[in-house]
C-alpha cells in the first residue's frame, strides 16, 4: 500500500492528494471535522474545500456515500435537525466508536507522514 | 428552478432503496446541490454554467455504484428475530405455501405427478436393470480385487459347452499352477442338472467349482462348510453339493439338519455338505446357481468322454485376486509370460494345422472382475442403454408438458404474481416461490416413480425370465439407484419449473396489474416459449414413433421371414433316458421305439428326432473335404431320424427322405440343404460325396448325397441361410442317451403334450421329458431382446405421443381462450367459422409441421445408433418416417380440432365481451 502511495506521490507533484489517497484520508478529514461539533454534509464538504485552500474537494456523488459508510459503520450518526427560518437539514455527530477510530487513524497518519519524512525531506524544517 | 429532487431520484431509481430511505437521501443530497447551485451563482456564476457544474458533480452512475454497495436493499425479506436473512430463510414457509397451492389444484397437482411418476419410474426401473447387470459389484469381499483370466482370442474348436466356456480344464490347472500375481484364482462353469427321477424334468442351475471358489472368494457357509482345495481331485467322485440358500429356502424349506442329506441330480444322489450364505447369490449377473459342485464330479454326471478329461473341452471360467500390491497391467504381464508354455502343454492333441495355429497364438490376459462375468451384458447392455435413453427423452416431452401446463398457470396467476412484485416482493424470492412448488411436484413424482420403478423392473425382470433361462438379477436399491433418480427428480424440476418462474416474474407488475384483459389481442410473442415447447415434444415424440416403428418392424421381419419351416403347430420333447442304462448300440432302437408309440396317437401328424432343434441357439459344425480337398467352408450338421424334413415342413427338393435303408452297416449317406449346394458342388450334387474333416488320428468317411432339402434356418433367425448337413441318427457311432423330438399337430397343443407325456411314461416311467412349444417357447424366447424393444419403444412411442398431443391441445386450447376477444372482432368484421376453423388449425399445422422437420432430422442421427439391433431394415428408412410422421400428424391436427371448433363456433357478440 504504502509502495503505491508514494510512486503515486513521486510521479505527479500537482496531483500529490490523488483519489487513492483521497479516499484513504476522507475518513479522516471528516472524523477530524466532527471532533469538535455536530455538522451537516454541506458544511463538511465547505471547510474541507476552504481548510486545504482548495487542494481538497468532494463530489457530491461520492461524499454522501462515504459519509452513509462511516454512519453504517457506527461511526458517525445522522439526525435531521430544524431550525427557525432555516431548511431541514442532517446533522452528523461523532459516536463513541468514532472517536476511537479517529485517534487510531491519527496516529497511523502521523507515522506514515513520519516515515514519508524520514525518506524524502518533504516538510523539515531547515 | 431547478428541481434538485428529481435529479436525484432519477440516479437513485434503479438501486431499489425503500421509500423512506430514498426520500431522505433525496433529501439531504438535493439540499447539498442547492446550497452548491446558490454558492456558484454567487460567485457570478451564470445559472447555466451553475447548472453545468452541478450536473458534472453528480456525475452520473457514481452515486448510484456507491450506494448500491452500503445501502440495504429493501426488497429483501427481513426475517422478525433472525439475525440476517439468508437463503434459507423462510423456505418452509415456502414448502407450506407451495402444498397449499397444490392442495387446492387436486387435478392439476395429479396430472403433474401421475406424468412425472411415469416418466421417473421408466427411467429408473431400466437404470434399475442396467445397474444389476452392468454396475454391481459382486457380493463378495472386496470385489475390487477380483480379476477374470482369459485368453485374448477365441481359439474354441472342439465341444465348447455352457454359459461361460472360455477355457478348458487343462488350462485351468496350468494357470492355477503357473500364476504368480493372485492369492488365488478359482475355476466355475454352468449346468443344467435335472432333479427329478422320471417324468417332467426339473432342472437345478449347477454351477462347477474349483476347490479354491469358496476361499478365495471369502464366501462363508451358514450351515456345514463349503469346498476347500483339497477336497477338489482328479477322480474324487460326488464328495458333496453346496446348496444356494435361495435353493434352500425353496426345496428344504429352510430344514436346520438338511447337511447329511442327499440332493437328486441327474439321478445321481450327491450328499449335502453345506449351504451358503444368503448374501452370496453367485458371481455371474443374470446366471445364479442352485447348487455348487466341483469340477472334478463333471465325469459322474458326463460319461467318456468327459469335459474333465477331453483336452478340447471349453467349459469353464477363471479369476482370481489380485496380491497386495499387483495392479491388473503387471498380472496380465506375468500371465502372458507363462502363455506360451501353458498352451504347449495343453494343446490338444486333435486338433489339425489351423487350429493348433490359433490356440498356440492364445495369449492369456487379466480384466477387472469386480463386477462378475455375465452374458447378459454383451446381449442386454445396449438396448438397455438405448432403453434408458428413450425412457429419458419421454421424461423430457413429460417435462415440457408439465412446463406449458405451469405456464398456463403462471399466466393464470400472473396477477398474483404481479401484486406481489408491485408490494415489493424480490424477484429471486418469487422464483424461489415458484420453484419450491416444483420441487414439490417433482419430489413427489420421484416419490411415486420409485414405487412404480420396482413393479416394472420386476415385471421386466419377469419379461426377460425363460422357460429355458431363469434370470437371476438382484434388484435392490441401492445408492447409484437412488442418486440416479434424485438426481432426475431436481432436473425435472428445473426442466419444468425454471422457465415459467422466470417467465411469471419478468412483466412489469404495472402493464400486468392495469391489463384488464379486454381489447387486447394476444401477441405472437406472448406464447414464443409454450409453442417452442410444443415443438419439442412433437419432434421428439417423432423420434420416439420412429424407433418404436422401427423395432416393431424389425421383430415383424424376423417373426414373418421365411425360415425354411413351419414353425406353428409343433412341439419340442427333450427326452433324457440315462437312468434306464442302455448301452449306445440299443440306443437308437430304443428312441424308434418311442417314437412309433408317438406317431400312433391320433392327436399327432408326424414326429422324429433330431440332435438339433432349429434356432434353439445349439449347434454343430465342421470343416468339408470335398474331392479329397479341404474347403475353406463348413457345415452345420444334425443327427436326424426318417420323417424328419415331413415333421418340420421343409420341402425335400430332390432325391430322398432317410429310411430303413440308412443303417449302422450300410454307407453313409446325407441330405444336404441349397446353400450346401452352392457353396460346395456349385451345381448338381445328387449322388456326389464329401468328407467331414476328422480329428487328428480319426477316420474319414465318405458321405453320399442322397437328399437336397430348402435352406432353413440353423442357429438363429437372424442369420443368413448357412450350408447345413443331415445325418440319419441310425448311422451314428455313439448315440448319446438323450434326444429332443418334433412333434407335430393340429389340434391343441397342451393336449397333445399331455398325451405324448403318458405315451411315454408307458413305454419306462424313468424316462424324463421336458416339453417347449415350438413357436411360443424357442421361437419368442429367443427373441426376447427384439420383443422387450419393440414393446418397451411403442410403449414409449406412444406414451411419447399421446404427451405430445396433449401438449400442442393444451397451447392451441390457451391460445383460442385467450384470443377469444380478437377472434370475437375478426368475427365482426365478417370472418367466416371456416375461416377461423382455418386459422386456428394451421396455427397448430405450422407447429406440427416444424415440430416433423426437426424430428425427422433427429430420428435419422438416432437410428444410427440403432442399426445393430434392427432386422432387414435401415434406420433411415423413408417409409418409417412417413408412417411415423402421419400418425403423429393426424392424431395432433385431430387434437386441435377441438379447439378449432369451439373457436368457429363462437358468437361475435359473447366473444367481445369476454374478459
Amino acid at each position: 500500500m504504502f509502495i503505491t502511495y508514494m510512486t503515486k506521490a513521486m510521479d505527479v507533484r500537482s496531483s500529490v492528494f490523488d483519489r487513492e489517497l483521497k479516499k484513504g484520508s476522507a475518513e479522516l478529514l471528516i472524523l477530524s471535522l466532527l471532533e469538535v461539533r455536530a455538522r451537516h454534509g454541506y458544511e463538511i464538504s465547505q471547510l474541507i474545500e476552504q481548510h486545504s485552500e482548495g487542494t481538497l474537494k468532494f463530489n457530491v456523488a461520492s461524499f454522501y456515500p462515504l459519509l452513509y459508510r462511516l454512519e453504517k459503520r457506527r461511526w458517525i450518526e445522522g439526525r435531521w435537525v430544524e431550525k427557525a427560518g432555516q431548511r431541514r437539514r442532517r446533522y452528523y455527530r461523532l459516536t463513541a466508536s468514532g472517536k476511537k477510530m479517529l485517534k487510531e487513524q491519527r496516529r497511523t497518519w502521523a507515522e506514515f507522514v513520519e516515515a514519508m519524512r524520514r525518506i524524502t525531506g518533504v516538510g523539515q524544517r531547515a | 428552478m431547478i428541481d434538485f429532487q428529481q435529479m436525484v431520484r432519477e440516479r437513485l431509481r434503479d438501486i431499489g432503496l425503500s421509500p423512506v430511505r430514498e426520500a431522505e437521501i433525496v433529501d439531504e443530497v438535493a439540499q447539498h446541490l442547492r446550497d452548491r447551485y446558490e454558492s456558484h451563482m454567487s460567485n457570478g456564476a451564470s445559472p447555466q454554467e451553475a447548472e453545468r457544474q452541478i450536473v458534472a458533480e453528480l456525475n452520473e452512475h457514481v452515486l448510484a455504484r456507491e450506494l448500491r454497495d452500503i445501502e440495504r436493499r429493501w426488497s429483501e425479506p427481513v426475517t422478525l428475530g433472525a439475525e440476517r436473512p439468508d437463503f434459507w430463510s423462510g423456505l418452509w414457509q415456502d414448502v407450506r405455501y407451495g402444498a397449499r397451492v397444490l392442495r387446492l389444484n387436486p387435478g392439476f397437482a395429479a396430472v403433474c405427478v401421475l406424468s412425472l411418476a411415469l416418466g421417473v419410474g421408466a427411467n429408473t426401473a431400466i437404470f434399475q436393470l442396467i445397474d444389476a447387470v452392468r454396475m454391481r459389484t459382486l457380493p463378495v469381499k472386496d470385489p475390487q480385487e477380483l480379476a477374470v483370466i482369459r485368453p485374448d482370442v477365441n481359439a474354441r474348436a472342439g465341444r465348447v459347452h455352457g454359459y461361460l466356456p472360455l477355457v478348458t480344464n487343462a488350462m485351468w490347472e496350468q494357470i492355477r499352477a503357473r500364476q504368480q500375481g493372485f492369492t488365488g484364482v478359482f475355476a466355475f462353469g454352468y449346468e443344467s442338472l435335472n432333479l427329478a427321477t422320471g417324468g417332467q424334468e426339473r432342472d437345478a442351475h449347477a454351477m462347477w467349482v474349483s476347490g479354491e471358489f469358496f476361499d478365495v472368494l471369502g464366501v462363508q457357509p451358514v450351515l456345514g462348510r463349503v469346498f476347500h482345495r483339497e477336497d477338489d481331485h482328479a477322480g474324487c467322485g460326488t464328495p458333496g453339493a453346496v446348496l444356494n440358500y435361495r435353493f434352500w429356502q425353496r426345496e428344504y424349506g429352510r430344514e436346520a439338519n438338511v447337511v447329511g442329506k442327499t440332493v437328486t441330480l441327474e439321478g445321481h444322489a450327491v450328499p449335502i455338505v453345506g449351504v451358503t450364505a444368503a448374501s452370496f447369490t453367485g458371481i455371474t449377473p443374470g446366471n445364479g446357481f442352485d447348487v455348487a459342485l466341483l469340477v472334478c464330479s463333471e465325469p459322474v454326471f458326463e460319461p467318456a468322454p468327459s469335459l474333465y478329461t477331453l483336452p478340447q473341452g471349453w467349459w469353464l471360467a477363471v479369476m482370481g485376486r489380485l496380491k497386495p500390491g499387483w495392479t491388473l497391467e503387471r498380472a496380465s504381464a506375468q500371465l502372458e509370460s507363462i502363455s506360451a508354455g501353458i498352451m504347449e502343454e495343453t494343446l490338444p492333441p486333435a486338433y489339425q494345422e489351423d487350429n493348433r495355429k490359433k490356440y498356440l497364438s492364445q495369449k492369456l490376459d487379466a480384466y477387472p472382475g469386480a463386477t462378475g462375468l455375465s452374458n447378459l451384458r454383451r446381449q442386454y447392455e445396449s438396448p438397455l442403454w438405448l432403453l434408458l435413453g428413450i425412457a429419458g427423452l419421454v421424461l423430457v416431452i413429460a417435462c415440457a408438458n408439465l412446463a406449458n401446463l405451469l405456464l398456463a398457470r403462471a399466466s393464470a396467476r400472473e396477477k398474483e404474481i404481479a401484486v406481489r412484485l408491485a408490494l415489493g416482493a424480490a424477484r429471486g424470492r418469487v422464483v424461489r416461490q415458484l420453484l419450491t412448488e416444483s420441487l414439490l411436484l417433482a419430489t413427489a413424482g420421484a416419490a411415486l416413480g420409485i414405487v412404480l420403478a420396482r413393479v416394472l423392473s420386476a415385471a421386466l425382470v419377469r419379461y426377460l425370465t425363460t422357460q429355458s433361462g431363469t434370470m437371476f438379477l438382484e434388484l435392490g436399491m441401492d445408492w447409484r439407484v437412488l442418486g440416479f433418480t434424485a438426481g432426475l427428480a431436481v432436473l425435472t424440476c428445473v426442466l419444468f419449473g425454471l422457465a415459467p418462474a422466470l417467465k411469471a416474474t419478468s412483466a412489469a407488475p404495472a402493464a400486468i396489474v392495469s391489463l384488464a384483459g379486454r381489447g387486447l389481442t394476444a401477441t405472437r410473442e406472448r406464447f414464443s416459449l409454450r409453442r417452442g415447447l410444443v415443438v419439442i415434444q412433437v419432434s421428439l415424440s417423432l423420434v420416439l414413433l420412429v424407433g418404436a416403428v422401427l423395432f416393431v418392424r424389425s421383430l415383424r421381419n424376423i417373426l414373418t421371414l421365411d425360415a425354411g419351416f413351419q414353425r406353428d403347430g409343433m412341439v419340442v420333447v427333450d427326452i433324457g433316458y440315462a437312468g434306464l442304462n442302455l448301452p449306445p448300440e440299443r440306443r437308437v432302437a430304443f428312441r424308434e421305439l418311442l417314437l412309433e408309440r408317438v406317431r400312433a396317437l391320433p392327436e399327432v401328424t408326424g414326429a422324429a428326432d433330431t440332435s438339433i432343434v432349429p434356432v434353439r441357439g445349439f449347434g454343430w459344425q465342421n470343416d468339408v473335404v470335398v474331392g479329397g480337398k479341404e474347403s475353406d467352408t463348413f457345415v452345420l450338421e444334425s443327427n436326424i431320424s426318417p420323417g424328419y424334413f415331413r415333421t418340420t415342413g421343409t420341402p425335400i427338393l430332390l432325391g430322398r427322405d432317410f429310411d430303413e435303408r440308412d443303417n449302422r452297416q450300410s454307407p453313409k449317406v446325407a441330405i444336404v440343404n441349397e446353400e450346401t449346394v452352392k457353396k460346395l458342388f456349385g451345381g448338381d450334387a445328387l449322388g456326389k460325396t464329401f468328407q467331414i474333416a476328422a480329428d487328428r488320428g480319426e477316420k474319414r468317411y465318405n458321405f453320399q448325397i442322397v437328399g437336397v432339402v430348402r435352406n432353413t434356418k440353423y442357429y438363429d433367425l437372424r442369420e443368413n441361410f448357412q450350408p447345413i448337413a443331415f445325418y440319419p441318427e441310425a448311422q451314428d457311432d455313439n448315440p448319446d442317451a438323450e434326444t429332443q423330438m418334433m412333434v407335430r399337430s393340429d389340434l391343441d397343443l397342451v393336449a397333445v403334450i399331455n398325451e405324448v407325456k403318458a405315451a411315454i411314461a408307458q413305454v419306462d416311467s424313468g424316462i424324463s421329458v421336458d416339453f417347449h412349444a415350438y413357436d411360443q417357447q424357442i421361437i419368442k424366447d429367443g427373441l426376447l431382446r427384439e420383443r422387450l424393444l419393440a414393446t418397451l419403444s411403442s410403449f414409449f412411442g406412444l406414451l411419447a405421443a399421446v404427451l405430445a398431443t396433449v401438449g400442442l391441445y393444451g397451447v392451441i386450447a390457451y391460445m383460442v381462450a385467450r384470443r377469444t376477444n380478437e377472434i370475437g372482432i375478426r368475427m365482426a368484421l365478417g370472418a367466416s367459422p371456416r375461416q377461423i376453423l382455418a386459422m386456428v388449425v394451421g396455427e397448430a399445422g405450422s407447429l406440427l409441421i416444424v415440430g416433423v422437420m426437426i424430428g425427422t432430422v433427429l430420428a435419422v442421427a438416432a437410428g444410427k445408433s440403432a442399426a445393430t439391433l434392427l432386422y432387414g431394415l435401415k434406420p433411415y428408412d423413408p417409409l418409417t418416417l412417413v408412417l411415423a410422421a402421419a400418425g403423429l400428424g393426424a392424431v395432433a391436427i385431430a387434437a386441435s380440432l377441438l379447439p378449432a371448433r369451439r373457436a368457429a363456433k363462437l358468437e361475435p357478440m359473447v366473444a367481445l365481451r369476454d374478459e
